[in-house]
């Protein structure tokens, strides 16, 4: 620590302000750098209602670890989350439920859709499922499988940060609406 | 048994002789009474004082548009002293009403107002006749057959806090001395899809009510309209923590009513299969929790071990969570080479695991005065309700269907069933615990002796032919292409069929028509039956024991609202 301390010094010292900044700092665009900070530490909400939420477990569980990505702290609060995970079916019963959750949680915001009953209500060609909670929220990244394996839960998560650090436009996310009867928050 | 209640039937039929109108049948093995519906309450009350029928299985409705009165109400009773099983029927036109069975049963409520949500069936003087699975803006009653499968009817919105009504209370108004409280779905202090909601005085709860349906997917819908092979996948989906049970429990129900015995192989096979996932059931009931308690470590440690189990899953068929290997017949293939040796390895270092849990859990000061003495159920309260499986017995009741109504071999096994005393929470994960050990036996003696022979039957109007039959040569590829078109098709009739899963009694209660369809499925899942008493034992407790009650009940949304 000491070192360091002096080694600054002499940079301040001897050198010109140009090259201070190379010997220390890098540069960058600053949407660059925010978009690299938020893929880094997303905070997942595990909205896990079926057979997806106990796969999901496996994701977050010792073998295939999420906090490896970065999603290390799993929130229940819509409040303290950024990142939607849809792990199971939604049904036509869950769907205000989803919405409002969805409304609740800050800026920025993401959805990942895990499963094919979250994507597009699966093998439940039924009375009481919804079609895909896509049919409600914006939905970012579709993870298929019934349920997906851990590996390929990652995959979509990674494309999500890959998404995030390009900057992708989210035209689905911006045009939004909440559906008829569910405006209100 | 069947001499038993052969026997028991006449001493009924006695008793019955003022009731007219009774007829007794014999269906597929299953005994089966016909009464008139202003007979039904008398008679069950005959049956349980005086036939010791003490549990009250399972009430559903069927629905017969052709017949002049077009719906069934069906009640499946059960005896834990002889383990007699006793189907009642009774007609029921449209615009008619049946008496409640809540006065004999307090279980009889939710079974009611499931059939009033499917069917639209009257039971006149239940005091919650509403909807309990579909939401409260769904119009009409999805499971009559005029009723389209993919039909869907979207809800704006959820019904705000409201209670079950009472004698003196009516459930939809608030008491202003108290605090309401919603807790979830997606709560978190909740599991998944689960609501419930309570008014609270401090931190102790005056009233409790749960809300129920959040994943209510049409299982039974879903199985009218596809055919039997098909409908396996579905049932891996009820409990999804312990999927391979439920393809079990479903394959044996068709079986028995196309009166087929399966290979002792595939026998050994779905003894496995079915006590690795009550092993990994139970690591999900003991970590989630221990989880809701404060005590993340040991869902970490024991998801370890569920990860190996789904290592030998995916090892046996590519599958890890819903495996479906499960077929009418038998099963779809057989264990790879070197297969039962890692079943036999995952035996050992699981064993020594448990211990580690228990210690690490059942050790735990705070989780022993989190769990000790709170919210107890009674022995009779648990028959009452129609308690099955571990909370059963953690309330003392010593059954199981593995030991009282043996099937695959059981019988031939040597395991203990533990059982609790007081019934409450603590008892619950000491029972379960244990009951995680007694697999590994049984796995470790099956696994040891497996037979020789066949993984399935070779009939060809039920087993599809191995692939090789199906490229090479043209009597397997017929056989093929017409299994396929036609499907499998069981005689007409009824039949109710059982199995222990991880949480107690899962009932396939299946109507056929003869078609490649089943005419109707009902699932009798044990979690429901479970759930429904919540309301009634957290009542007076604290709010933060609710929440171990809810944890320890290991309700299964998949299985509850199926």
């Amino acid at each position: 620590m000491q070192q360091t301390h002096s080694q600054v010094q002499r940079a301040v010292g001897d050198q010109s302000a140009e090259d201070l900044s190379r010997s220390f700092a890098f540069t960058t665009r600053l949407e660059d750098i925010v978009a690299w900070g938020r893929k880094n530490a997303l905070w997942p909400l595990p909205y896990g209602t079926a057979c997806c939420g106990i796969e999901l477990m496996s994701v977050m569980g010792p073998r295939y670890d999420l906090a490896r990505f970065g999603a290390e702290v799993v929130r229940f609060s819509p409040r303290q989350a950024d990142l939607l995970l849809v792990a199971g079916t939604i049904t036509e019963k869950m769907a205000p439920v989803l919405v409002r959750i969805y409304q609740q949680m800050l800026e920025p915001k993401y959805v990942v859709s895990m499963g094919a009953c979250a994507s597009s209500g699966g093998f439940y060609r039924a009375y009481h499922v919804l079609q895909g909670c896509d049919k409600v929220i914006p939905v970012d990244v579709y993870v298929p499988g019934c349920p997906p394996t851990p590996e390929a839960v990652l995959d979509g998560i990674m494309s999500l940060q890959r998404m995030i650090s390009e900057n992708h436009p989210r035209p689905w996310r911006d045009q939004w609406k909440a559906p008829a009867g569910m405006e209100t928050v | 048994m069947s001499d038993i209640l052969t026997e028991k039937i006449e001493i009924i039929k006695q008793d019955l002789g003022s009731i007219n109108n009774i007829e007794f049948k014999r269906e597929n093995g299953d005994e089966v009474i016909l009464v008139k519906k202003d007979q039904i309450i008398p008679v069950l009350k005959v049956l349980k004082s005086k036939g010791h029928f003490d549990f009250l299985m399972d009430i559903c409705g069927v629905d017969y548009p052709q017949r002049e009165k077009r719906f069934e109400v069906v009640y499946h009773l059960f005896s834990s002293k002889d383990s007699g099983r006793l189907r009642l029927k009774t007609a029921l036109g449209e615009g008619e009403s049946i008496d409640t069975a809540i006065p004999v049963w307090k279980g009889a409520d939710w079974f009611e107002r499931e059939a009033y949500d499917m069917f639209g069936i009257q039971f006149k003087g239940h005091p919650n006749l509403r909807r309990i699975l579909t939401h409260h803006q769904f119009v009409g009653h999805p499971l009559r057959k005029d009723y389209e499968a993919d039909q869907q009817q979207h809800a704006t919105h959820v019904m705000p806090i409201h209670f079950d009504n009472t004698k003196d209370e009516d459930g939809s108004v608030l008491n202003d001395k108290f605090v309401p409280i919603n807790i979830g779905p997606s709560h978190p202090a909740m599991h998944g899809t689960l609501r419930v909601m309570a008014e609270l005085d401090g931190e102790t709860i005056v009233r409790a009510g749960v809300d129920i349906g959040f994943l209510h997917r049409c299982f039974e819908k879903m199985a009218e309209t596809h055919p039997y092979n098909q409908v396996i996948p579905y049932t891996d989906r009820l409990n999804y923590c312990s999927a391979p049970m439920n393809n079990v429990g479903y394959c044996k129900t068709v079986e028995r009513l196309l009166g087929v015995e399966i290979p002792a192989k595939a026998k050994a096979l779905r003894i496995i299969l079915c006590e690795i996932s009550r092993v990994i059931d139970h690591i999900i009931a003991v970590g989630t929790g221990g989880v809701d308690l404060g005590a993340l470590t040991s869902f970490f440690h024991l998801f370890t071990y569920r990860e190996e189990a789904y290592t030998l899953f995916e090892k046996l068929c590519g599958a890890r969570l819903t495996v479906s290997l499960t077929r009418v017949g038998g099963m779809a293939q057989d264990a790879p080479v070197g297969w039962y040796k890692d079943v036999l390895a995952f035996c050992k270092r699981m064993r020594a695991e448990i211990d580690e849990i228990d210690q690490l859990m059942i050790g735990n000061k705070i989780f022993r005065k989190r769990t000790e003495g709170v919210c107890p159920v009674s022995a009779q309260d648990a028959i009452d309700w129609g308690y099955t499986g571990p909370l059963l017995r953690a309330s003392g009741v010593a059954v199981d269907l593995r030991k009282s109504q043996p099937y695959y071999g059981y019988d031939q096994l040597d395991f203990d069933i533990p059982i609790g005393t007081k019934g409450d929470i603590y008892d619950r994960y000491l029972v379960r615990i244990e009951e995680m050990r007694q697999s590994l036996r049984i796995i470790e003696q099956v696994a040891k002796n497996i037979p020789e022979g066949d993984y399935t039957i070779r009939d060809k109007n039920i087993v599809l032919p191995e692939k090789r039959d199906v490229y090479g040569n043209i009597e397997g590829l017929m056989n093929h292409f017409m299994l396929v078109i036609k499907g499998i098709r069981p005689p007409a009739g009824e039949i109710y069929d059982a199995t222990e899963a991880a949480n107690g009694e899962l009932g396939f209660y299946l109507v056929s028509d003869g078609s490649a369809n089943p005419y109707r499925l009902k699932v009798r899942p044990p979690c429901f039956a479970i759930y429904q008493s919540f309301p009634t034992v957290v009542k007076g407790a604290l709010i933060a024991d609710a929440v171990a009650t809810v944890a320890s009940m290991n309700v299964i949304a998949g299985e509850l609202d199926r």
